[in-house]
């Protein structure tokens, strides 16, 4: 599965916008990403989670250096991309590439299939024409389209699902390493969305990709990925391997995400009101002190006001980013509640009825 | 709950007590005219929804489920043509005028649109926007109107009502929005409530939390619950009975807990099938069936799900299996459906 080698290194990520008031005064700062560090290996998967304001797209952006992150580093095959520029940082850039969510979007209305698929040929000079219209053949057939059929259809001839086939085919033309996806399959239709990502899968397999998948769908990214790094208001808040992060989430937040998942099993039942988590992601404008999550959690105490939460090995494997992790298994075996085997997050009242200190 | 009491008093919900079903749709037929030729959105679906009740409609999008919604708010474009009946306490609103359509709207069957953004005026104050829905179909004077539109920002449980009156929609969150889309829709006290995708362009915590909202809101008030979503998850965890549309037409409808007990329509269990769940191993592909949905511009002959079915044999193709009540309240449209127990 993976060889262990790390492709990607992200230390330290800062991304920040400066928020314009009117006559262009400065506003505020926005910190979006807010100090990330992670690791991918050749080969991996590695699923992003987090709700809208997160972040994640932004450490997606980040990476590929559009635009450049605030501080850091982003060292992708031992190369760090945010030194680099102009040239060098082309060349480098050559192996990573990006499916984003709205195919529509991100494709040109007014060009052909066949020219949307040679653009990143074109730019990086690859072959003469007639190579090129054979590589776009090979790219076509390789994402399930018919490059005599569909070759010459505008994208708004396409369905969808086809639209993000022609995306995905853009993205592997040079052959990448690393393909970031920022949401790529949510707006698309479940028989569609199966296609796809029946589509990630094969060509993980059949090319070595390593994906960086950005989604908010959480069986989804259970689906596709290895590791999963779940984020919050612009940090990190828990990182693991998929299965034993899906089945004892040690974060209140991954819980409290877990748990507000509809599953497509009504035996489940209605969960529990109590543990869906109330308020709403505050302003990253003003993130609160300490831990950012400590508005909306029912465990929070004095400290997490005080003290940032940093990042640690807990467990094998197992990071978190919390004062107050979650003790997994005995909480939930001291309830009387053993987990399902199955499925083991199943919503058992693992919080207090009390909560206290939450805002 | 006193918010709730104070909403009956003040907008006497004009429902007569009379015999079930609440809103009874039948044969309904939407055709789209164009110059380029019909589209048969809906093609002859028929249920009906009780006081009190959760409908969940699923489909994939064309599959006519939001076309059937706003036949049912009689807010179809002038292009479409509709045949069939839509009774709402026995009274039949297919053909009526314009004038007496206004009445029926936001007092009988309110809406809750998908993207709260596009629903909200963006240079009206929330409360005003309320007010206004209120003005409109209650003898209500505005200061009444304000106070009751302020009843129903708690009602939706938005903090500090009488601040927010005075917001407008970009001050507002999404979800918190989504709140104010839904105290609008409540706010003429309405017997049937649809709420076509409310949750689809919020985020997991927030969609677990308006779905919550509204079947309280539903248990406090009394409404039908009529809810239309591309996800089955949604359908499961929420609603009581589920209608699966395909092609303009209802291709099984159980309630849910037997539905997800066993499947009988085969396009159903693929929709099933192609959820990535929670419960599965990483990198295993899911079963998907091939093939797109049929172009709506035709009436096919037979099944419509007949070119994509795994179970498709020649009387499939050759007639198109009606919707049939099989057993106790479960209805499939199917000539080879899949037994008890087998299919999953």
């Amino acid at each position: 599965m993976t060889s262990g080698e790390v492709l990607l290194e992200v230390h330290d990520l800062v991304q920040e916008f400066v928020l314009r008031d009117f006559g262009g005064t400065k506003g505020g700062v926005l910190q979006a990403v807010a100090g990330v560090s992670l690791e991918l290996h050749v080969g991996e998967t590695l699923g992003i989670v987090g709700e809208t304001g997160s972040g994640k797209s932004t450490l997606a952006r980040s990476v590929i250096q559009a635009p450049p992150p605030k501080r850091g580093q982003v060292i992708f095959q031992g190369q760090d991309l945010v030194k680099l520029s102009g040239r060098a940082l082309k060349s480098a850039r050559r192996n990573l590439q990006m499916v984003f969510q709205d195919p529509f979007t991100s494709l040109d209305p007014r060009w052909t299939v066949t020219r949307l698929v040679e653009e990143p040929l074109v730019a990086y000079a690859e072959g003469d024409r007639q190579e090129r219209r054979t590589r776009v053949s090979e790219l076509l057939d390789l994402v399930g389209l018919d490059p005599e059929r569909h070759g010459g259809r505008h994208p708004h001839e396409l369905s969808g699902g086809q639209c993000q086939r022609v995306a995905v085919a853009r993205a592997l033309a040079l052959n990448p390493k690393l393909i970031l996806c920022d949401e790529p399959v949510s707006s698309l239709d479940v028989l569609v969305q199966a296609q796809v990502l029946n589509l990630f899968e094969k060509l993980r397999e059949e090319l070595g990709l390593s994906y960086l998948f950005i989604a908010h769908d959480l069986a989804l990214v259970r689906q596709v990925s290895d590791r999963v790094a779940v984020m919050y208001l612009g940090k990190l808040c828990e990182v693991g391997p998929v299965q034993s992060l899906f089945a004892e989430p040690l974060h209140p937040y991954t819980f409290a995400l877990l748990n507000s998942i509809p599953s497509p099993d009504p035996t489940v039942g209605r969960r529990d009101t109590a543990s869906v988590i109330s308020g709403e992601l505050p302003s990253p404008l003003d993130p609160p002190s300490g831990c950012r999550f400590r508005t909306r959690c029912p465990r929070a105490e004095g400290r997490c006001a005080a003290e940032v939460p940093e990042l640690r090995e807990l467990t094998n494997g197992r990071f978190v980013a919390c004062h107050f992790p979650l003790p997994a298994r005995e909480a939930v075996a001291a309830d009387g509640k053993a987990p399902d085997p199955v499925v083991a997050v199943a919503p058992a009242p693992l919080w207090p009825a009390e909560p206290n200190g939450a805002g | 709950m006193a918010s709730a009491t104070a909403a009956g008093d003040a907008a006497p919900p004009d429902v007569r007590l009379g015999p079930s079903p609440l809103l009874e749709v039948s044969d309904l037929r939407v055709t789209f005219h164009s110059r380029a030729g019909n589209v048969y959105a809906v093609q002859g679906i028929s249920f009906s929804i009780e006081p009190g009740q959760t409908l969940a409609i699923i489909g994939e999008s064309g599959s006519g489920k939001t076309v059937s919604a706003q036949a049912m708010m009689a807010i179809l474009p002038r292009t479409a043509h509709v045949t069939g009946s839509i009774r709402f306490n026995g009274e039949e609103m297919v053909g009526r005028s314009e004038r007496e359509l206004r009445d029926y709207r936001g007092r009988c069957v309110a809406m809750v649109f998908q993207n709260p953004e596009r629903s909200l005026n963006p240079t009206m104050r929330v409360g005003s926007q309320i007010a206004e829905a209120i003005t409109t179909h209650l003898p209500l004077d505005r200061k009444q109107a304000h106070e009751r539109a302020i009843e129903l920002l708690r009602m939706v449980r938005i903090p500090a009502p009488e601040r927010r009156f005075y917001e407008y929609p970009h001050q507002l969150s999404g979800g918190m929005r989504q709140r104010v889309v839904i105290a609008i829709a409540l706010a003429c006290g309405p017997a049937v409530l649809i709420a076509d995708e409310a949750t689809t362009a919020l985020d997991v915590t927030t969609q677990a939390q308006i779905m919550d909202l509204l079947l309280d809101l539903q248990e406090e008030t009394g409404t039908a619950l009529l809810m239309i979503s591309h996800d089955l998850g949604l359908a499961a965890s929420y609603a009581e009975d589920v209608i699966v549309m395909y092609a303009g037409k209802v291709v099984e409808r159980a309630p849910t807990k037997e539905l997800f007990a066993g499947v009988r329509m085969p396009y159903t269990q693929a929709l099933l099938d192609a959820i990535p769940r929670i419960d599965t191993q990483p990198h295993v592909l899911l079963p998907v069936i091939g093939g797109r949905p049929p172009d709506l511009s035709v009436i096919p002959a037979g099944c419509p799900f007949a070119p994509r079915c795994p179970e498709v044999q020649q009387d499939c193709r050759d007639q198109a299996p009606p919707l049939k009540q099989h057993e106790p309240e479960r209805w499939w449209a199917c000539w080879h459906p899949y037994r008890k127990g087998a299919g999953q």
